[in-house]
């Protein structure tokens, strides 16, 4: 007998696998469904995809969306790692540091959203891609800040003293030891830091302006018009290379150090 | 390498902290300052109105007329049904979440790497879609409305647009984090004791209260704010599956800085709801240092 077996964790455990995975499992199927309304099976097709990817309006927002998350990935991973390499000895109220750090984790996202707004419309800076791109780089930082760091702190420290041992100044030392080792956690951070900011809406949703919508934003006024097969195709799509990303950034996180 | 100077340091770790710090520190503080202000006519504040703390007194009480106070119970309502929804998803994380770790924690080595997989993927989907998802299964036509007709002899169901389908919504999109650190402690734990447990012939039921249930109490408290907090201030979930009929306080600021444009009453809500927040994380906290203190 297996102890830690209690009765019915198996039968709790696989109700709550059938749980999480029927309604992705429905949203694909009725993806493929031909018919309109989405409540009656007609028969299968891909008329919807094919739908998705002529509609200028989806076209746009994706675009909008692959622009923001690339460049919210790209500059929260600079800013974490930096902040994770001043980060790596003790110093007094780094407590504090970490915390202001990670608080975007914690604040409910609604509200961070309406007061980002509030001070871009106080300084007078229009809504759009313009105040989306540095609101969602502040929130991205602490997914991209907690993988480099787990990397760094699993790091052998012996390798960039014997570096500098053999007179590899700062930079060089950087360079072809310390930024090497720590690659699959910088990719990691980027991925998990891109996949938060391409999946985001409510940020998006308050600071988009006219020709700035987002995938998130443009799904979400499709699903207040109305249930479509259209938005389960989108949807599945953007399952997919969701679970593609975050699986990446799990083996690359996994990566032999 | 040498230790790191403050002035590197500095230059390392300042723009990180000043990006957090200017575009959500001090945002936060414009709102408190909000708050206390007059809606404007254009832009949904009034910059020049007097301060006063007259949005907080609207969420409890309406003026009439005459100038008098009523007892208004509109926002309070919505209040208690975001603190109860998120102490129910709470609740019902914990009680799904505690067999399911228990049970990846007694599998083998790689089943569990491959559970632990299982239960996050559904997770990184799109919060929209996740809960999209279930407003296709609990639709008015669908398959499960349908089936509840049939069966349920007293009138038409209305699975749709109600707490009920909100706190399924929030469930499922909370759920992980209360699995995951659950099974954070098990993971690390030496289950021979356990064993000793019974060979000094506890029974199941005393074997759950006395070494399982203590032995998951840091994963239960950790996943609890996981879930608590989100679903707090959670928008998403009761904007598809509570139709505009059941709010929570994130729709409820929503709709202030949309139609209503009453951007201060917003900030009220919004600072009431950051004041909740706080004392649960406070609570918590008081609540390890007790735990600290026993040891």
């Amino acid at each position: 007998m297996n102890l830690r077996r209690l009765p019915l964790t198996r039968e709790i455990s696989l109700a709550v696998l059938v749980y999480l995975y029927v309604p992705v499992v429905v949203l694909i199927v009725y993806s493929f469904n031909a018919n309109r309304t989405a409540t009656v099976w007609s028969e299968t097709s891909l008329d919807w995809y094919r739908k998705i990817l002529v509609n200028p309006s989806i076209r746009d927002a994706t675009w909008n969306s692959l622009v923001l998350a690339t460049a919210a990935g790209i500059g929260a991973t600079l800013l974490a790692l930096a902040a994770a390499l001043g980060m790596k000895s003790g110093f007094r109220g780094k407590g504090a540091v970490e915390a202001v750090l990670n608080a975007p984790l914690i604040l409910p996202e609604v509200v961070v959203a309406v007061a980002t707004l509030m001070l871009f419309v106080a300084i007078g800076i229009d809504m759009g891609l313009a105040a989306m791109i540095p609101a969602h780089i502040a929130f991205c930082i602490p997914f991209a800040y907690l993988p480099i760091k787990a990397r760094l702190q699993g790091m052998n420290p012996s390798l960039e003293e014997a570096a500098q041992d053999l007179y590899a100044n700062r930079f060089v030392t950087f360079r072809r030891v310390t930024l090497p080792l720590l690659w699959p956690g910088i990719m990691a951070g980027f991925t998990l830091a891109f996949v938060t900011s391409l999946d985001d809406f409510l940020t998006s949703f308050f600071l988009s302006g006219p020709g700035s919508t987002t995938l998130p934003v443009y799904i979400f006024s499709a699903i207040r018009a109305g249930i479509t097969p259209e938005i389960n195709a989108i949807s599945t799509i953007m399952l997919i290379v969701s679970v593609a990303l975050v699986v990446t950034s799990f083996l690359l996180g996994k990566m032999r150090r | 390498m040498s230790a790191t100077s403050p002035f590197r340091r500095a230059g390392l770790v300042g723009p990180a902290l000043l990006v957090v710090l200017v575009l959500i520190g001090v945002p936060l503080g414009i709102m408190a300052w909000v708050s206390l202000l007059g809606r404007g006519a254009t832009i949904g504040v009034d910059w020049t109105s007097a301060p006063s703390f007259a949005n907080y007194t609207k969420l409890v009480w309406e003026e009439d007329f005459d100038g008098t106070l009523l007892f208004n119970p509109t926002y309070l309502s919505i209040l208690w049904r975001s603190v109860w929804q998120a102490a129910a998803t709470t609740a019902i994380c914990v009680g799904l979440g505690l067999p399911v770790a228990l049970w990846m924690s007694s599998l083998s080595r790689g089943a569990r790497d491959m559970a632990v997989l299982l239960i996050t993927i559904p997770f990184w989907t799109n919060l929209l879609v996740r809960n999209y998802a279930w407003l296709i299964i609990l639709r008015e036509d669908g398959l499960v409305s349908q089936t509840a007709n049939a069966i349920w002899p007293f009138g038409p169901v209305q699975l749709l647009y109600n707490d009920a389908a909100i706190l399924i919504g929030l469930v499922y999109s909370f759920l992980p984090f209360m699995i995951l650190p659950i099974y954070a402690g098990f993971e690390k734990f030496d289950w021979r004791l356990l064993e000793a447990a019974y060979d000094l012939g506890a029974n199941r039921r005393r074997a759950l209260t006395r070494v399982i249930v203590p032995l998951a109490m840091p994963g239960i408290i950790a996943g609890s704010m996981l879930v608590f907090i989100p679903s707090l201030g959670s928008f998403v979930t009761a904007a598809i599956l509570g139709g505009g009929k059941s709010m929570m306080m994130g729709n409820l600021i929503q709709l202030q800085f949309g139609q209503s444009r009453n951007w201060p009453f917003g900030a009220a809500i919004s600072v009431v709801l950051l004041a909740l927040m706080m004392l649960v994380l406070m609570g918590i906290a008081l609540w390890k240092t007790r735990q600290e203190a026993k040891r």
